[in-house]
């Protein structure tokens, strides 16, 4: 029986149950030892000039073994923006110095080395910042105008657009047109583990460096050209890793920067950051002002669409800075629409800056549509899900170019909606809904569907290929080396599955290695759901290739003819065929050669995975408080190798996606100071804030790789955010509610109850 | 200053600062990384430990408070390489990803399960309220302590001394 499909429990937890996994602040290897502690003086200010810095008392403090400003930075260039498009003028230093501009609160200006972790704290406080403050500028609508300029060399806050204005008459021929403005508010990817780094620089001349991050190699590259170091003096090791979501992707500065104060100091540091630290300056998701504008007739027909995207790119452009492009090619979705636009412009404003957050772009795009979907429907009078059903892309199992030029694989959009109305329920939940609102009940139900399609395994800077190697050992173990980087996701185990399923080596007896840059200099990480679909084919490869080395050995061995031999899974070795007892493993050829093969595989295209969400959420019209009470979701990703694992993905990408509908929100006052700078501010969403998940099993296989694999890691989220939120417009719409913005919090709800009674619309 | 307190069964005895919190002190210390620090305002429970029988957020004592006390972590929770009904609840129903959470959120358990041994899905909830996770969602976590309910009361003790825990 295939193992391929089955439940496995992972081979990582044994580890992680009993002795823990072993974090970057978690290591005690030798090269670290007698290292030093860095404790980053960060800005208070989220916008002005720095007027002085005086390090003078703590450098006396105890403990302190060196202090470090801009002063002492050197010949060290600033960063230039991560891509090649942008404006130099973006560049971030190092550490801001006197007479140079701060950008956001948590902004470097100086930092400590100590002997003690604690002594950092003490130092740090005593190294006095003075800041002539300036106009913050909080939000794209204030950086639009150009009132305040963050960077004067560059003279505009507007970092790059995407796409052209829709024409004039682009929704003339329709009979219903809806346009509302819309917010996908700024998140905090918020893993468990903060960031943290540390790093040795050996006599060979060589650094060390082991961070927290979702990408060794990449990571890696970053560094050595940020410091200007030849890339083979840069070992970087990830060691386990405390969740990512896309904030972990790459590099941060300050990974780089541990390197080089290690090198100056001639001694290891050690860097992990707080809470609160990690709250202002590790990279953030969403921020996208969104105006949709939705056309078709009254028979539910929807006939043009336009989505137009401000992106807040925060004080210095990241990645972020080009996720909305992802968000204009899935634009259409799931929708058969005639006519599509989409166009975004990015600017920098005074916050912390944007990156990939779990869906990275996608569930911006799902967000907007499902919205206007729903808002159409709204001002026809038709059932949101017949809507949806009179609009999708037909079923397809042959590649499909949408209005909004992206290349669909497999879809069945239509089915995926089906299954999850009959497991949710839905027509009984809209009669119970009915009854509800005729008694004037104080807790009205609300019905959310959702249906998406999301883009997984684009290039993310390394094509679409991944690398694997698979070596069999003499005492019949194996090994497999991947250039993907998991952090919770379970590829030691799904990986061995994989090798597992062509060689009948037992999945215990596969270790998986990952995250070392001298083991394995190449690969594309893990990020974009991309890791199954491309290197776990890699790892399904390796293992197919494996065998036919094999095959042409043992036949030389055992005097037969290749075609002859067949794969043994019993006995992990290839036998004669029609004669059993005549075979020989892959230990004992391992025995006799080292077995090893090394492959890339190249997928052919991205995958696009779809579902369809039903949530049902209980509102207090008297508080304006939503509870959520079911989420029934439908998540395609293909053909699933280890279900017990994709569940998990899903589980996790649901709950945040319902942090972002009802909860989660980063929050600015007007002179650019966080609000939510601690889980105590944040509200992180809790197990009683959830319900447990009801998954509906769907798998249509793409033609992209041989697993039939489509990624799964993003889905969740992206389906359930605009459910939730449409579940949380749809409880009180009876009560003349059309829209609550992210995050639907009691007050919001509350606010547009009272509004919609007093008869404005809103 | 001095500081003695048993841990996992051992007796343990080291200098550390009055400020220290106990978290560090376990940690840095005595070497137990599998306590977790999350956050710094006492809110994710990822440094959950028990501490004479009862689930406390370690970076919110200071190691002088545990004088003389119990302390169990993740690493003593195991006996004669048989793993506590906890652990193997959360592996068998997939009750961890990244691991940042999984030790807090283990202790935590133990403690709602000694509190409550057939707790219901909403009240396995509510008892790990103060205990965040990023990755699960929470649906494998509260399966996972459902699932160890089933192996009676030991899922609410520890076994240094097989003392009654309360959260």
């Amino acid at each position: 029986m295939s193992i391929l499909g089955t439940r496995v429990v992972r081979t990582e937890d044994p580890l992680f149950l009993t002795r823990g996994a072993v974090y970057t602040d978690d290591l005690t290897d030798p090269r670290l030892a007698g290292a030093v502690h860095a404790t980053f003086v960060r800005s208070t200010v989220a916008h002005g000039t720095v007027t002085s810095v005086d390090t003078s008392a703590a450098a006396e403090a105890p403990g302190v073994v060196g202090v470090y400003t801009a002063a002492e930075l050197g010949d060290l260039p600033p960063v230039a923006p991560p891509l090649p498009f942008l404006d130099a003028g973006f560049s971030r230093p190092w550490l801001v110095g006197v007479g140079e501009r701060v950008h956001f609160v948590g902004d470097l200006v100086a930092v400590v080395l100590t002997e003690e972790r604690y002594q950092g704290e003490d130092a740090a406080e005593m190294v006095v910042v003075d800041i002539d403050p300036l106009p913050a500028v909080v939000g794209t609508a204030a950086a639009k105008t150009d009132g305040t300029i963050l960077f004067p060399a560059v003279g505009t806050n507007k970092v790059a657009a995407f796409g052209e204005p829709a024409p004039e008459d682009f929704f003339a021929d329709c009979e219903v047109v809806v346009r509302r403005e819309i917010v996908n508010q700024r998140v905090a990817a918020a893993p468990l583990e903060t960031r943290a780094a540390s790093a040795a620089w050996g006599e060979d001349g060589r650094v060390t460096i082991w961070c927290t991050n979702q990408g060794a190699q990449q990571a890696k590259g970053q560094i050595a050209g940020w410091l200007g170091l030849d890339p083979a003096l840069v070992h970087l090791i990830t060691p386990d890793v405390g969740g990512g979501f896309g904030a972990k992707i790459g590099a941060d500065q300050e990974y780089a920067f541990v390197a080089w104060l290690a090198q100056q100091s001639g001694r290891p540091v050690r860097w992990t950051e707080s809470r609160s630290e990690n709250m202002t300056g590790m990279l953030q998701g969403r921020a996208q002002d969104q105006v949709v504008t939705i056309g078709g007739s009254r028979d539910g027909r929807v006939q043009a669409y336009s989505l137009e995207v401000s992106q807040d790119c925060g004080a210095y452009p990241r990645i972020g800075t080009v996720l909305p492009t992802l968000t204009m090619l899935m634009a259409a979705a799931v929708y058969d629409i005639p006519k599509v636009h989409a166009q975004a412009t990015c600017y920098v404003t005074n916050g912390t800056s944007i990156g990939a957050y779990r869906g990275a772009g996608r569930p911006e795009a799902t967000a907007a549509v499902e919205r206007a979907m729903d808002l159409f429907a709204a001002e026809i009078g038709m059932d949101p899900a017949d809507v949806r059903r009179k609009n999708f892309i037909p079923t397809f199992t042959e590649p499909t170019q949408t209005s909004s030029g992206a290349t669909y694989d497999s879809g069945d959009y239509e089915a995926a909606l089906d299954r999850v109305l009959q497991a949710a329920g839905y027509d009984e939940l809209r009669a119970e809904q009915a009854r509800r609102r005729e008694r004037g009940d104080t807790r009205q139900l609300g019905i959310g569907v959702s249906a998406y399609v999301e883009i997984t395994g684009a290039d993310s800077g390394h094509g679409t290929s991944e690398n694997a190697e698979l070596e069999v050992h003499a005492d019949g173990t194996a090994t497999v080396l991947t250039g993907t980087s998991p952090h919770g996701q379970g590829h030691a185990t799904t990986w061995a599955m994989l090798a597992s399923e062509q060689l009948g080596i037992p999945v215990e007896k596969i270790t998986v290695l990952h995250g070392d840059t001298d083991r394995i200099p190449d690969g594309g990480g893990t990020m974009g759901s991309r890791s199954l679909q491309q290197g776990g084919a890699a790892v399904h490869q390796a293992a197919v290739e494996l065998v036919e080395v094999a095959r042409k050995r043992a036949a030389e061995l055992l005097e037969a003819n290749p075609d002859d031999l067949e794969v043994d899974l019993a006995n992990a070795g290839l036998s004669v065929k029609g004669t059993p007892g005549v075979g020989v493993t892959w230990a004992q050829l391992a025995a006799d050669e080292q077995l090893i093969v090394q492959t890339t595989f190249t997928a052919n295209a991205p995958t696009f995975p779809f579902g369809a969400h039903v949530a049902v959420v209980e509102t207090d019209v008297e508080s304006g408080k939503a509870v959520v009470t079911r989420l029934v979701t439908v998540d395609d990703a293909g053909t699933i190798i280890n279900p017990l694992l994709a569940e998990g993905q899903r589980h996790g990408g649901i709950a945040q996606g319902v942090g972002q509908a009802l909860l989660e929100e980063i929050l600015y006052d007007e002179d650019g100071n966080p609000q939510t700078s601690t889980f105590a501010d944040y509200p992180f969403v809790s197990a009683t804030e959830l319900p447990s998940f009801e998954l509906v099993e769907m798998a249509t296989p793409t033609p992209m790789n041989p697993l039939g694999a489509k990624g799964i890691g993003e889905a969740g989220t992206i389906g359930s955010t605009p459910a939730v939120q449409s579940a949380v417009v749809d409880s009180v719409a009876h009560l003349g509610v059309r829209h609550v913005d992210m995050p639907a919090t009691s007050m919001r709800v509350w606010r547009a109850i009272q509004e919609a009674q007093k008869g404005s619309t809103n | 200053m001095q500081v003695s307190m048993t841990v996992n069964g051992q007796q343990r005895t080291d200098e550390v600062e009055p400020r220290m919190l106990l978290a560090h002190h376990l940690r840095d210390n005595l070497g137990l990384t599998a306590t977790n620090i999350g956050c710094d305002s006492t809110s994710c429970g990822a440094c959950t430990v028990i501490v004479d029988g009862l689930t406390v957020k370690s970076c919110t004592v200071l190691a002088l408070q545990a004088e003389g006390s119990e302390v169990t972590t993740l690493e003593g929770l195991s006996t004669d390489g048989e793993m506590h009904p906890v652990q193997a609840a959360f592996r068998s129903e997939h009750g961890l990803q990244c691991g940042f959470c999984t030790s807090g959120m283990v202790m935590a358990s133990i403690g709602v399960l000694a509190d409550n041994p057939n707790p219901t899905d909403r009240e396995v909830r509510e008892g790990l309220e103060g205990n965040l996770c990023r990755c699960t969602g929470y649906h494998n976590i509260v399966q996972a302590v459902l699932k160890a309910a089933e192996a009676g009361p030991a899922a609410g003790q520890v076994p240094s001394s097989q003392q009654e825990v309360s959260a």
